[in-house]
């Protein structure tokens, strides 16, 4: 058991699979001499060599494509594109490639990778280097959608996406790579599609993703510790596959939900999940369930109006205080 | 159209060469008229409402999918487009698998799941046709990388029309492949027309693909497309230096297109003369001259046509008889595990 950084752990997941199997290989901008513009792949090009480890030009659609290319062909890349908000100009493999290829061909045709990128708000980069596009990813059949909190799940998940015979879009938040965690010795394999419940609480659940996580968490301790409100408080960490048991289970037991976003409102992840659980578990609800968002605003880059601009303890504390009539 | 110094770069010996000899020879001339009438039966099938949805036809182009499918060997794999039904067939896919798949039927290649500008056959190399311009370069790219990690020793092809050279992805992936050392071989098929918009309209270049070889630190080649031979021995070449580890190469293959650009155009946007003209140099008929130029007999000419029509008119058969798709393959394939499941 070490703490290590979600940073380290980035690393430290891909050298896991990267040494376990020889057809896994990555790709992107500036990951191999220079290590990420981020650090999140110091020390791989030198552990794997320039044949698996390889910088590429500033081609979003080469590096998507290549991916695509190589995997159909018996590969397992991981491809890296720096910053989300990127994945606009390589869409049409997002979008059109990776995901309907093996439809398209009857099943002939598999597309095993991991596209990797930086997600989300607080490094105070603007509106083009800040978004969370997860719900870009996630209304698209074929992808799957991860987005881990904590470096072991960091790890766990990172190699789960490797070995999983889809391709899947990997977001790391780049508000979380300087956070710290313990992670346990030896190799960690985690399952994808399976939400984690990371605080018990009776009075409402929070649903929360990514960076949201640790916010849901704290105001969770304040509405506890102020309000006298229990708080359950989900880790989705998978949008496809969905868990929606954990999610449709501990709403049975609080009766109210609060789904806490990155995303800007309109069509957010949290708007599924009320839908799914309006649809199955309306009986088992006391309230209305309530989504904490980003407005629909593009991101603003100076600091004041960015740290507002996000869901905080504060603001969520306060939806749900006010919801809960407490 | 080809200029006259483009003909004398072309490699030599379209005449009486007979570096590629009789049974080559036979061969490319099979695939040619094969490719005539499978695409022919297309259109006649589209004209009973038999063929559903879009079709583009390589009506006139075909000696650049036979020239380069016959080069080809097993293992080496295509990537074609949208206007891709020739270089399917070329790899050796069964006709019928490709009007099923036009018919929309269940013995379709992807037994109507992808339609006519997505056939695929990874069986026969055929990697997949892709419909959104210039999308399929960078996956060329992937799969030749794939060849060059591994040590394995076959070759990406990558076809695609003029008007691919005027999107990002073309400029992405040439300068990927130069830079990395792939040996994929990229095809630009120049039929004049980006869909209905004359090429050199909208086009920096006289070559839009070619001109801008050096720019990726290639050669500028630039071949007759209606002669199957040149085609062939432009595709060994370049298959030779990509398998030597040499790095990509771009051929630019002067054609033109009978047809419109999809079922739904009558090219009338043409100039009049232009298609006779054109027709003249008609690559079948170029090449049943280059056959009897070697001696092949009529006769030997007539049995491979008679061949290939029988193969084409069993093919209609077999595919007007096949049944609809059965609608539970909606849901399959979405998901490697075979289902759609996105959720528990």
């Amino acid at each position: 058991m070490a703490e290590i950084s979600y940073r380290d752990a980035v690393i430290r997941g891909i050298a896991q699979e990267m040494a376990r199997d020889n057809d896994v290989v990555f790709l992107g901008e500036d990951v191999a001499k220079a290590g990420g513009v981020f650090k999140a792949t110091v020390g791989l090009y030198e552990q794997f060599g320039p044949l698996r480890v390889r910088d590429t030009p500033i081609s979003e659609q080469a590096i998507l494509g290549a991916a695509m290319g190589a995997a159909m062909t018996g590969l397992k890349p991981i491809a890296e594109i720096m910053f989300s908000d990127f994945f606009a100009v390589c869409f049409d493999y997002i979008a059109n490639e990776f995901p309907k290829s093996r439809y398209m061909s009857n099943g002939q045709t598999k597309c095993p990778l991991v596209v990797r990128t930086g997600n989300g708000a607080g490094s105070r980069f603007g509106a083009q280097h800040s978004q969370s596009v997860e719900n870009w990813c996630m209304m698209i059949p074929g992808l799957k959608v991860v987005a881990p909190s904590s470096p072991v799940d960091v790890i766990g998940l990172l190699a789960a996406s490797v070995r999983d015979p889809d391709p899947v879009i990997f977001l790391e938040h780049k508000s979380l790579y300087a956070t710290k965690g313990e992670v346990p010795d030896g190799e960690i394999l985690d399952t994808l599609g399976t939400a984690k419940v990371l605080r018990q609480g009776s009075d409402c659940t929070i649903v929360a993703l990514a960076l949201m996580v640790s916010r849901a968490l704290a105001a969770a301790e304040t509405l506890k510790a102020e309000h006298g409100i229990d708080c359950e408080v989900i880790d989705v960490r998978s949008l496809v596959p969905l868990d929606t048991q954990t999610i449709l289970g501990s709403v049975a037991k609080t009766h109210r939900l609060f789904t806490v976003e990155e995303n800007p409102r309109l069509c957010g992840w949290g708007a599924e999940i009320v839908s799914i659980v309006a649809d199955e578990a309306f009986y088992d609800l006391d309230g209305p369930p309530v989504r904490i968002t980003t407005p629909h605003i593009p991101l603003p880059a100076a600091d004041i109006l960015e740290d507002i601009v996000l869901p905080t303890p504060a603001r969520i504390v306060e939806t749900i205080r006010k919801s809960l009539g407490s | 159209m080809a200029t006259a110094k483009d003909r004398a770069q072309a490699p030599a010996g379209s005449g009486l060469n007979d570096d590629i000899g009789e049974d080559k020879r036979l061969a490319l001339y099979r695939s040619q008229v094969r490719l005539r009438d499978a695409e022919q039966r297309a259109y006649d099938l589209f004209l009973q409402n038999l063929v559903k949805g879009t079709s583009h036809l390589s009506l006139g182009q075909e000696a650049i999918a036979a020239g380069f499918g016959e080069a080809m060997v097993k293992g080496d794999l295509s990537f074609c487009t949208y206007r891709g039904h020739a270089h399917t067939l070329a790899r050796g896919v069964p006709v019928e698998k490709v009007l099923g798949e036009l018919m929309q039927k269940d013995n379709g290649l992807m037994r109507g799941k992808g339609g006519s500008m997505h056939l695929t056959s990874e069986e026969h190399g055929v990697m997949g046709s892709y419909a959104i311009i210039g999308a399929h370069l960078p996956i060329a790219c992937g799969a030749a990388w794939r060849a060059q990690y591994k040590g394995d020793k076959d070759v990406s092809v990558c076809f695609f029309g003029d008007g691919t050279t005027n999107i990002g992805a073309f400029h992405e992936a040439l300068n990927f492949a130069a830079v990395w050392k792939l040996p994929v071989v990229f095809v630009c098929e120049n039929n004049l027309y980006m869909e209905y918009t004359p090429i050199a309209d909208v086009t920096a270049v006289e070559h839009p693909a070619a001109d801008r070889a050096s720019a990726y630190g290639l050669e500028r080649i630039v071949i007759d497309g209606n002669d199957a031979d040149v085609v062939y021995r432009a595709a060994q070449k370049a298959f030779a230096k990509a398998r030597a580890g040499e790095g990509p190469s771009l051929i630019e293959c002067m054609t033109y297109r009978h047809s419109g650009h999809s079922r739904a155009d009558p090219a009338k946007y043409r100039p009049e003369g232009e298609l006779e003209k054109w027709k003249e140099r008609d690559p079948i008929k170029i090449y049943r001259e280059r056959l009897k130029q070697f001696g092949v007999s009529d006769a030997k000419i007539e049995e491979i046509e008679t061949s290939v029509r029988k193969e084409v008119d069993d093919a209609t058969e077999v595919c007007k008889a096949a049944p609809m798709p059965p609608l539970d393959i909606l849901t399959t394939d979405v998901y490697a595990d075979g289902g759609w499941a996105w959720r528990n």
